[in-house]
C-alpha cells in the first residue's frame, strides 16, 4: 500500500491571486483506489486547491504529477482529457439549457462522419436519464431545463456527469451539501465505488458523517497552507470533527450556548412571575427544556 | 414512542410525495414544450404581420410573384447577417461592426477590379481574408480583455467605416466605385452571388400558364434570387449546428455561462472566436450580393445594418444576455422586417412611420420574449 504509486500528486504548489495567496507550499498525494478528505474553514483554499488540480487555475509555483508524470493544465478541457473529473462548488451547469446538453457539455457522443457528424441525441437522453436513475433521480424529460430542477437535483446531475465521464481521478467540491439523506448516501456509496474501481477520490465537505465513513485519509488545509496530510487509522472521528471545525471553537460554542438558555430561562421565569400570567405558565418554558433535553 | 412516531410519519409522507412527483412529471403537455422553444414569439408574430397585409395590402400586387419575391429579398439580405448575429448573440456576445464591414467589404472588392483589373474572384477572396481577420481580432480582443463586446465592435464600428472611406478615397479619390456588372460574366466565384436560381423552373410554369407573363410572353418573375437561396441555405445550416452538433451545444453553453461552460472542457474562446469570424463573413457575403446586384459599391453601404440584425434577431426569441435562441426565430425575425418594409411601400402609408413601426415591434418582442421565458421556466 504505501510502496504504491500515487495517481495524483502536488508538491509544494503555491496559488497566488495577485497580492492574494490562496494556497502556499501544499503537498498531497492520493493514491488510486482511496479517498482524501479535504478539510477546512470556509475560505481555507480548498476549492482553489481542487480548481488547480482540475485545470481552472495554473499552479503559481510547483508541480502536479499524474500517474507519475508531470503535467500543466491550460483549461479544464484538458484535466477532463487526461482522466479527471471534477463536480464544482458551484456546479458548472447551464440553467438554460436541458439536462442532457449540460450532462455531456464538452464531451458530446456523435454520430455520422466529416462534416455530417452530429450528437446521437438518442444515445445521449437515455445515457443522462439512466445515470440520474442511479443517483435516485427518475427523470423523465431529460429535455427539462436544468434551471427548472432543484437545488439537490442540479447537483445530481453534476455528480452524475463526474461519476460519468472520470477514468482516473474523481473530485467532488461539497457535493452532498443540498442533498436529502438518500441521495446524499447514493453518493457516499458512488465514492465507496469509484474507490473500489481504482480511481483516485478528493472529496470536500463540511459534514463529518459524510467524511468519516468513505475516507481513507484527511488533509487539513488552514488560511492557505496544509496542517499535514492524516490517515484515517490514526485519527479517530471525535478529532476529525475537533479539525474540521476546530475543536475550541466547538466548545467554547457550547459554553455560549448553555449561557443564552441560562440567561432566557432566567428572563422568562422573572416575567412570568409578575403577578399578571397565571401560574400555569409560569411553569411551561422550564417543561419544555427539560423535555428537550 | 416520540422518535418512533416522527420516523413513520416521515417515511409515509416521503413515499407519498415520490408517487406525486412521478405523476406531476408524467403530464408534460406538448404544448408547453412547443412554448419553450424560441422561435414561437416570432412565428406568431409573422403570421399576424402577414395576416394584416394581406387584408391591409390586398389588390396592391405585394402578394403576386415578383411582390413576393419583393419582399422575400429584403428579408433575404437582412436574413444572411441576422443568422450569423443570431449564432453569436446565443454565443454570448455583440457584433456592431457588421454594418461598417459591409461597406469595407463593398470597397475591398471593387477597388481592385474596377481600379487594377484584377478578377473579380481574387477580389471576393481578398475580402473573405480580410473580414476573417477582423473577426479573429474582435474575438481576440473580447476575449482577451474580458470587456464587453459591446465596447470592442463599437470600436470597430468606427474604425472599418473609417478605413472603408479612407481606403477608397486614397486609391481612387471617390467614395462611390460603379462599372462592376461586366466583370461579373463567366467569374465562378462571382456566379455564386449574382443572378437568379430556377430560372428553367419559372419559364416552364410561365410557358404553361401558371404565373404571370409580360406582353413577350416571358414570366414577370423569372427566377428566385441567389440572396434567398443564401439565407435559406445559411439558415438551415445554422439551425442544424445548433440542434445536432457539438458545436451547437458550445455555442449555447458558451453564451449561457461562459465560466460554468469552460470548468466542462468547452472551448469558450476559440468558439466566441469562430462566431466573430462568421459575423464578420456574413457581412461580406452580404456586401458580394449587393455590388452583383448593383454593379457598384459605396462606402456608405450597410449603414445600420448591425442593429437591424440585433432587432431580427431578437424578434426571433433570442435573449440578449445569450444562451437562448435560434436561427429559424433569426429568419422569421429577418421576414417580418422584409413584410413590414414592402408592406408600408404597397400600402401606400407614408414610409417615414417604417422606423416607428420597427421600433414597436422590437419592444412588444422583447416584452413577450420575456413574459415567455419567465412562463417556461417556472411552469415545469
Ligand atoms: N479568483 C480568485 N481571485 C482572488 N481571490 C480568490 C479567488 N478564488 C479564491 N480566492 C480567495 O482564496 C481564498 C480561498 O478560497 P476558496 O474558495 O478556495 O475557499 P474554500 O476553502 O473552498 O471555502 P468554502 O468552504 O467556503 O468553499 C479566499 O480567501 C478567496 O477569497
Ligand atoms: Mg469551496
Amino acid at each position: 500500500m504505501t510502496a504504491q504509486m500515487p495517481m495524483i500528486e502536488m508538491r509544494n504548489v503555491s496559488k497566488h491571486f495577485g497580492s492574494v495567496v490562496a494556497l502556499k507550499d501544499i503537498s498531497m498525494k492520493v493514491c488510486s483506489g482511496e479517498v482524501m478528505c479535504l478539510l477546512g474553514d470556509n475560505g481555507a483554499g480548498k476549492s482553489t486547491l481542487i480548481k488547480t488540480l482540475s485545470g481552472v487555475h495554473q499552479p503559481t509555483h510547483g508541480e502536479m504529477l499524474l500517474d507519475g508524470e508531470p503535467v500543466r493544465f491550460k483549461s479544464p478541457a484538458y484535466a477532463l482529457d487526461a482522466g479527471i473529473a471534477t463536480v464544482f462548488q458551484d456546479l458548472a451547469m447551464i440553467p438554460l439549457m436541458s439536462i442532457t446538453r449540460n450532462f455531456f457539455m464538452g464531451r458530446e457522443p456523435t454520430v455520422g462522419w466529416g462534416p455530417f457528424k452530429r450528437i446521437n441525441w438518442k444515445y445521449a437522453d437515455r445515457i443522462a436519464k439512466q445515470e440520474m436513475a442511479k443517483i435516485g433521480i427518475d427523470v423523465r424529460d431529460p429535455g427539462q431545463p436544468v434551471g427548472t430542477l432543484s437545488g439537490g437535483e442540479r447537483q445530481c446531475v453534476a455528480i452524475a456527469r463526474a461519476v460519468y465521464f472520470g477514468a482516473k481521478v474523481l473530485i467532488l467540491d461539497e457535493p452532498t451539501s443540498a442533498l436529502g439523506v438518500k441521495q446524499a448516501s447514493v453518493v457516499l456509496r458512488y465514492i465507496a465505488k469509484a474507490r473500489a474501481d481504482g480511481l483516485a477520490v478528493i472529496f470536500i465537505t463540511h459534514n463529518v458523517h459524510h467524511a468519516y465513513p468513505v475516507a481513507d485519509a484527511f488533509t487539513l488545509l488552514k488560511r492557505g497552507g496544509s496542517l499535514g496530510s492524516f490517515r484515517k487509522e490514526d485519527i479517530s472521528r471525535e478529532e476529525v470533527l475537533n479539525m474540521m471545525a476546530g475543536g475550541a471553537e466547538l466548545e467554547s460554542l457550547d459554553a455560549e450556548l448553555a449561557e443564552f438558555q441560562r440567561s432566557d430561562n432566567e428572563r422568562k421565569t422573572s416575567r412570568v412571575s409578575k403577578p399578571t400570567d397565571g401560574d400555569v405558565d409560569a411553569d411551561m418554558p422550564n417543561a419544555r427544556l427539560a423535555g428537550g433535553y | 414512542m416520540q422518535p418512533n412516531h416522527s420516523t413513520s410519519t416521515g417515511n409515509a409522507s416521503s413515499a407519498e410525495s415520490v408517487a406525486r412527483q412521478d405523476e406531476r412529471l408524467r403530464a408534460i403537455p406538448l404544448w408547453k414544450k412547443a412554448l419553450s422553444r424560441p422561435e414561437l414569439g416570432a412565428l406568431a408574430g409573422t403570421v399576424l404581420v402577414l395576416a394584416f397585409f394581406i387584408v391591409a395590402a390586398r389588390g396592391t400586387g405585394m402578394f403576386t410573384p415578383a411582390g413576393i419575391v419583393n419582399f422575400l429579398e429584403v428579408a433575404a439580405q437582412l436574413g444572411i447577417i441576422a443568422t450569423a448575429a443570431a449564432l453569436l448573440m446565443i454565443g454570448g456576445e455583440f457584433d456592431l461592426s457588421i454594418g461598417s464591414m459591409i461597406g469595407l467589404a463593398g470597397i475591398l472588392i471593387a477597388i481592385p477590379v474596377v481600379q487594377y483589373g484584377f478578377p473579380l474572384w481574387s477580389a471576393i477572396l481578398v475580402a473573405l481574408a480580410c473580414a476573417g481577420l477582423v473577426g479573429w481580432l474582435n474575438g481576440y480582443l473580447v476575449n482577451r480583455t474580458g470587456l464587453p463586446s459591446f465596447i470592442v465592435t463599437l470600436g470597430f464600428l468606427f474604425i472599418l467605416r473609417g478605413m472603408a472611406i479612407g481606403i477608397s478615397r486614397l486609391l481612387t479619390g471617390r467614395t462611390q466605385i460603379g462599372g462592376i456588372h461586366h466583370h461579373i460574366e463567366g467569374d465562378w466565384l462571382a456566379m455564386l452571388f449574382s443572378g437568379e436560381v430556377a430560372t428553367g423552373l419559372f419559364s416552364w410554369m410561365a410557358t404553361h400558364g401558371w404565373i404571370a407573363t409580360n406582353f413577350a410572353g416571358n414570366p414577370v418573375v423569372t427566377g428566385i434570387p441567389i440572396s434567398i437561396v443564401w439565407w435559406l441555405g445559411l439558415t438551415a445550416v445554422a439551425t442544424w449546428v445548433l440542434l445536432c452538433t457539438p458545436y451547437g451545444n458550445w455555442i449555447y453553453a458558451s453564451g449561457g455561462d461562459a465560466n460554468a461552460a469552460r470548468n466542462s472542457g468547452v472551448p469558450v474562446h476559440r468558439v466566441k472566436i469562430s462566431l466573430f469570424m462568421f459575423t464578420a463573413f456574413s457581412a461580406t457575403i452580404f456586401a458580394c450580393l449587393q455590388v452583383m446586384d448593383t454593379g457598384s459599391a459605396d462606402t456608405i453601404r450597410g449603414l445600420l445594418k448591425e442593429l437591424e440584425a440585433i432587432i431580427a434577431v431578437v424578434i426571433g426569441g433570442a435573449l440578449l444576455t445569450g444562451g437562448y435562441g435560434s436561427a429559424i426565430g433569426a429568419a422569421l425575425g429577418a421576414l417580418i422586417f422584409g413584410l413590414v418594409q414592402m408592406g408600408i411601400f404597397y400600402t401606400g402609408v407614408n414610409t417615414d412611420w417604417f422606423q416607428v413601426f420597427l421600433g414597436l415591434m422590437l419592444l412588444i418582442a422583447v416584452l413577450f420574449n420575456n413574459f415567455m421565458r419567465k412562463k417556461v421556466m417556472e411552469a415545469k
